[in-house]
């Protein structure tokens, strides 16, 4: 086998893909053949290392150098400097918001010091398309284990007392779902992934897909001798192009090495996977629009019960998890499931990945232990909200969710606090929002995504959902009317209460707790037709202080409709019914005297 | 069994039972809106809800458990009733005073049940144009209220599927793929969706108008035909109990509407019988085996679309509606000197699927249009109702000759079985020369999808079956097709239930109203002197006067039609590309 005397770690997560790794990393490998160092030094494409605003990005082992924001100009320097000479180019080193001092290796941004990585063990790390490199890391001992050493319901027994809970939003202990698959009569029965991963902001389920693909079809292996499937299905979107082709090879590999097939390490048990695209709609990740998806009907929910382990695909029994649950799986099979359960709070056990983003300084993604609080993830992780704005809220569990607020800062992030606020830990996104955000726009943003997404099913979802988004949009325009507000409520109670299927019944969420919050926001703009943070479009003014307006008249210049007018050298005045709201005077004025309220 | 309690109440039940079937099992009223027994049961509505461990569950669908407790009228459940009706409200036209479904609308009647005196959410509503390119079906998507129901009966229990929801979220419309127009698709205009749709957005096309201006033109004979299935259901469009028989008053009203002559597609049926019964004996001999029948236009354009391959099995006998038709403008002007192009002739059918069949280009062999126009149950009730007739206390008309004169076993085309009985009455006698003793085959009688039956005809062993049902008759075409179906002689029915479960009759039609019009078909059968249609006095006349023998040059060109093969696709056929597998897109994202 080959030595090499360094490793280059290039992201090719899909945030680094945009960003152009892919022409950072051949011009690093011309760079290495250039000077004779291509059997030396080892580049090798891995899975998203998390950082993702920071891209292109790269750590060099063995000194763990990470470099941020990366050209393929920069790759002459690196090997010329780091690689030949030993020095590390401080130009490309990453600098925390908070301080002026550059952070050589990874293992000290605080960014990757303090996540604890159980399902994201492998992304970054290895290259997801060598299934070498997954075995090197324990990959398919557990699944070797598991159908050589352990009966299934040996194995369901681990998974129960590791006390994991699904990872897709609503937080079920897994190993009861796999009691109840096991229980469930007769001899068909499937274990579904679920990877249709669809809330705004929230990646976590592609990036394990795309960096550690083996992960979950050895975790479905386990699942399916555990309770009884052949029979393996993922259904992941088809917006995830590069998760598809990822898992597509990995399942490919696997077959080769009898991990998937006939008699599975010689065992009696046999198991295979397929994948089926899906094909744009958010409701799909509902389980039982899902799984009416597989089937190749149209997308919708049904009720429930049956729940999917009594009647799922093709009506029967079915293991329906989330990907980052799966990912969870193998660590808990090879270390115990005591070791799982001593990690996080008393009812969330393990880790969760979270996706930051927002008015955040590191945006990206982050695996934590259960019960890390708001504060570490926004202000230690994330380092804190750029421009030395104020934290306003943090929008948890994307359009299904609620926000939570500064006086939240310390609430633990796990499944029953977060609840007890009224928001959710969702599949884990995190949306930080800074002073400037309008809260009742936040709200219409969300109920605007949960609206176009309804599947139309369910009368309460279909026109309740499109009822409230058209109130929340004439508040944000500045035509709201008293009573809006209670309105909302109602409609809320009955969405929540009422509705078919889990999208609906989380799609008032971000009204309901924006309202619990920030109610004042939204009476101020139905009211005094104003909005605070001076978001809206609609109810914005610009107006000129008389004070310290010296009548330049450079603004009227600049005024594309006329609005302004004024003698010079004299305060001037914007006509409101005229003015567009373009912010070009505000732009010009040398005197600052033009004020946006 | 099961027991629970609702408000306050305790009720056993069966086990697999719903909340819904637990309350109705208590006494309690649950509103239901897109629930409908035997057809739909979908949970999309949401005005079922109920509080169940402080939860909101849809009654209709939610599977009862030992000790739940269940609460119908909490104040969540009132408000969240009301706002979902309301919801729907505030996308639906509010019509009401004129649209067809006035007084009989589920909507209309839900809004009062739950005393909704205002509509507190307003906003846009979507809008999606009038389909009215069907003959017999009008689709108005915008009374839809996405119940689902027609998108059910049309695939789950006809197998045709040609509904569907398209788009999403607000946007959602029920109807045929590729915004195709009905007339485009392999709609069987069978009208099973406008049976169950609890709205105005499927209705029969509205054809009284014509009728009202052929009646009000003194130069044109207007000679009008009743199907079997008629006399047992009109009396419910006028308040009585399903299934009361108003054959007189019905003959009365046609009358007092103005019709010159008020004849009975039951003659037809047995001239039908006739010439049906000698094909099969003819076939039995030498020709394509099983022989299906053909009286039902929806089932005729099902197998066009679904088995051209299989046309072969169809008799080439036209229908009764049809036949009467092309005799009413031939043999009819001839016996009583009139001139045929100033006939008229009008149907009252319990069928939708009879206004395309009146349309097609075959159906002019009398060298006119043979039936001008066919109303629906529903429409000659209407005018009826319109010309102010007092139909509950009419005196009793009979039926004008020669043809209004029938047997029993015209009358029990109405119902499924009803077909084979009749034929299988004439078949016997036909071929034993001997008086058959029991007239009644009840192996082929009941609301059973599939019946078979194995009759001797002394010594010929006669192999006979009878589905009812689109979805029924497909079974039975897929066992045509493996070479699995050992039968002679097919009866098939569109509707459940036959004729009197046809798309025009009146609504509600449902299973115990189904039951009480069929039990007065064989009352009307049994009541009746003449029992076989061979023995109609009428029909032998016609031969000598007129056809000359059964299967003869006349009856050909008069009484016997060919089929056209379609695809399943309808009129799209060919425009439409087979999607890409899951497979090649998966290669397709490869790297």
């Amino acid at each position: 086998m080959a030595v090499y005397r360094t490793h280059v770690l290039v992201c090719a997560g899909a945030g680094c893909v945009s960003s152009n790794c892919k022409a950072v990393e051949s011009a690093l490998q011309e760079q290495l053949a250039k000077v004779g160092l291509a059997e030396e030094v080892k580049v090798i494409e891995t899975g998203c290392i998390g950082t993702c605003d920071l891209g292109p990005v790269m750590v060099i082992y063995p000194e763990g150098v990470f470099y941020q924001k990366l050209t393929p100009e920069d790759a002459e320097e690196i090997v010329n400097e780091h690689i030949l000479k030993g020095r590390v180019i401080e130009r490309l080193l990453f600098k925390p918001a908070a301080s002026d001092d550059l952070v050589e290796k990874a293992c000290d941004i605080e960014f990757f010091r303090r996540q604890y990585r159980i399902a994201l063990r492998n992304t970054g790390v290895i290259d997801p398309g060598v299934i070498e490199e997954y075995i090197a890391r324990d990959g398919y001992a557990a699944l070797g284990k598991v159908v050589t050493d352990m009966t299934r319901e040996q194995v369901i027994d681990v998974i129960k007392r590791s006390k994991l809970r699904g990872r897709g939003g609503a937080g079920f202990p897994t190993g009861l779902k796999w009691q109840f698959t096991y229980d469930a009569p007769g001899n068909e029965k499937y274990v579904v992934c679920n990877a249709d991963e669809g809330d705004p902001g929230a990646f976590m389920d592609r990036s394990i897909l795309e960096g550690d693909p083996h992960a979950v079809i050895e975790a479905m292996a386990i699942a399916g001798y555990a309770v009884g499937a052949k029979q393996g299905y993922v259904y992941v979107r088809a917006e995830y192009p590069l998760a598809v082709a990822r898992l597509a090879r990995a399942l490919d590999q696997a077959r080769n090495y009898g991990f998937l097939g006939e008699e599975i390490f010689g065992s009696k048990f046999c198991f295979d996977i397929d994948i089926r695209v899906g094909a744009g709609a958010f409701v799909c990740g509902e389980e039982t629009a899902l799984i009416a998806s597989i089937e190749g009907k149209r997308g919708e929910p049904r009720p429930r019960p049956p729940f999917p382990a009594v009647r799922g695909v093709y009506g029967k029994p079915t293991l329906l998890s989330n990907v980052e649950t799966y990912a969870n799986i193998c660590p808990i099979i090879l270390n115990g499931p005591e070791w799982f359960a001593g990690i996080g709070t008393e009812e969330s056990k393990g880790t969760k990945v979270f996706a930051i983003a927002g008015d955040i300084n590191n945006t990206g993604l982050v695996e934590v232990p259960m019960g890390t609080t708001l504060r570490e993830i926004v202000f230690d992780i994330g380092g804190g909200i750029p421009n030395g704005k104020r934290f306003k809220a943090a929008q948890t569990g994307g359009p299904s969710g609620g926000c939570l607020t500064a006086e939240h800062l310390d609430t633990p992030m796990d499944y029953e606090s977060l609840r007890e606020l009224g928001s959710m830990m969702g599949s884990g996104g995190l949306i930080v929002l800074d002073e400037d955000s309008c809260m009742v726009d936040i709200a219409r943003f969300f109920l605007d995504f949960t609206q176009d997404e309804s599947c139309g099913k369910c009368t309460p979802c279909r026109i309740g959902t499109t009822r409230m988004l058209e109130i929340l949009t004439r508040i944000t325009e500045g035509e709201g009317e008293e009573g809006d507000i209670e309105r909302l409520e109602t409609l809320a109670r009955t969405i929540q209460s009422s509705s078919l299927c889990g999208l609906g019944q989380s799609a008032p969420n971000p009204v309901l707790s924006t309202l619990k919050y920030f109610r004042e926001e939204y009476e101020i703009h139905i009211r005094e037709k104003r909005c605070p943070s001076g978001h809206c479009a609609g109810l914005v003014r610009f107006v000129i202080d008389p004070e310290l307006c010296r009548g330049c008249g450079l603004c009227v210049k600049h005024c594309p409709v006329g609005a302004i007018s004024g003698e010079r050298r004299k305060p001037h005045v914007i006509d409101a019914d005229l003015c567009t709201k373009c912010g070009e005077c505000q732009a010009t004025c040398p005197f600052d005297a033009i004020l946006k309220i | 069994m099961v027991t629970l309690t609702i408000d306050g109440q305790k009720v056993t039940v069966p086990a697999n039972s719903t909340v819904l079937e637990a309350a109705e099992a208590a006494g309690i009223h649950i509103p239901t809106l897109c629930y409908l027994k035997d057809v739909s049961q979908t949970g999309s509505c949401r005005v079922c809800v109920v509080e169940i461990g402080g939860r909101l569950q849809a009654a209709c669908v939610f599977p009862v458990h030992e000790g739940m407790v269940v609460e119908t009228t909490t104040p969540l459940v009132r408000e969240s009733r009301r706002v979902t009706v309301e919801l729907l409200l505030s996308n639906h036209p509010q019509d009401c005073l004129t649209c067809l479904r006035n007084q009989n609308c589920e909507l209309q009647r839900l809004t009062h049940e739950l005393n909704i005196r205002d509509v507190r959410f307003q906003g846009v509503r979507t809008h999606v144009p009038k389909d009215d390119s069907s003959a017999s079906i009008v689709r108005d998507p915008d009374k839809c209220i996405l119940c689902r129901r027609c998108i059910n009966v049309c695939s789950d229990i006809q197998g045709v599927d040609v509904l569907a929801a398209r788009e999403r979220g607000f946007e959602t419309v029920v109807s045929p793929a590729w915004q195709a127009k009905l007339a485009q698709t392999a709609c069987t205009n069978c009208g099973q969706c406008v049976l169950v749709c609890p709205v105005g957005a499927l209705v029969e096309k509205d054809d009284t108008a014509k009728v009202w201006d052929k009646l009000g033109d003194p130069d044109i004979h207007v000679v009008v035909q009743t199907a079997p299935a008629v006399r047992v259901s009109l009396g419910e469009e006028f308040g009585m109990e399903p299934g009361t028989v108003v054959t007189g008053k019905m003959i009365t009203a046609l009358r007092r509407l103005g019709f010159d002559a008020v004849f009975d597609t039951d003659f037809s049926a047995d001239l039908t019988i006739v010439e049906e019964a000698n094909e099969l004996l003819e076939r039995l001999d030498e020709g394509t085996l099983p022989m299906i029948t053909s009286c039902s236009p929806g089932w005729i354009k099902f197998i066009e679309h679904q088995y051209p391959e299989l046309l072969d099995h169809l008799t080439s006998c036209k229908s009764p509606q049809q036949m009467f038709g092309a005799l009413a403008k031939t043999y009819y002007p001839e016996k009583v000197g009139l001139d045929p192009a100033k006939i008229a002739t009008i149907s009252i059918m319990p069928c939708t699927a009879k206004k395309y069949e009146a349309d097609r280009p075959e159906m002019r062999s009398s060298g006119y249009k043979d039936v001008d126009v066919v109303l629906t149950v529903r429409e000659l009730a209407r005018m009826i109702k319109e010309a102010g007739i007092d139909f509950s206390n009419l005196p009793e008309g009979e039926y004008d000759n020669p043809m209004g004169i029938s047997t029993g076993a015209g009358v029990i085309f109405g119902a499924t079985g009803g077909v084979m009985e009749a034929a299988l009455r004439t078949a016997y006698e036909v071929v034993t020369e001997e008086a058959l003793e029991k007239l009644e085959f009840l192996e082929v009688r009941g609301l059973e999808g599939i019946k078979e039956a194995e009759v001797d005809l002394q010594g010929t062993k006669l192999k006979v079956v009878v589905a009812n049902g689109l979805g029924n008759a497909r079974k039975l075409l897929e066992m045509i097709k493996r070479g699995e179906a050992e039968y002679h002689f097919i009866e098939i029915m569109a509707c459940p239930g036959g004729c009197i479960g046809g798309g025009g009759q009146p609504i509600p039609t449902n299973a115990d109203i189904l039951k009480a019009r069929m039990a007065s078909i064989y009352d009307v059968d049994e009541a009746m002197v003449l029992r076989k249609s061979h023995e109609n006095p009428s029909i032998k006349v016609l031969y000598e006067e007129f056809l000359g023998k059964p299967l003869g040059e006349k009856s050909h060109k008069l009484l016997h039609t060919p089929y056209v093969a379609r695809s399943r696709f309808g009129a799209l056929a060919g425009t439409i590309s087979e999607p890409e597998s899951e497979k090649e897109k998966v290669a397709a994202a490869k790297e």
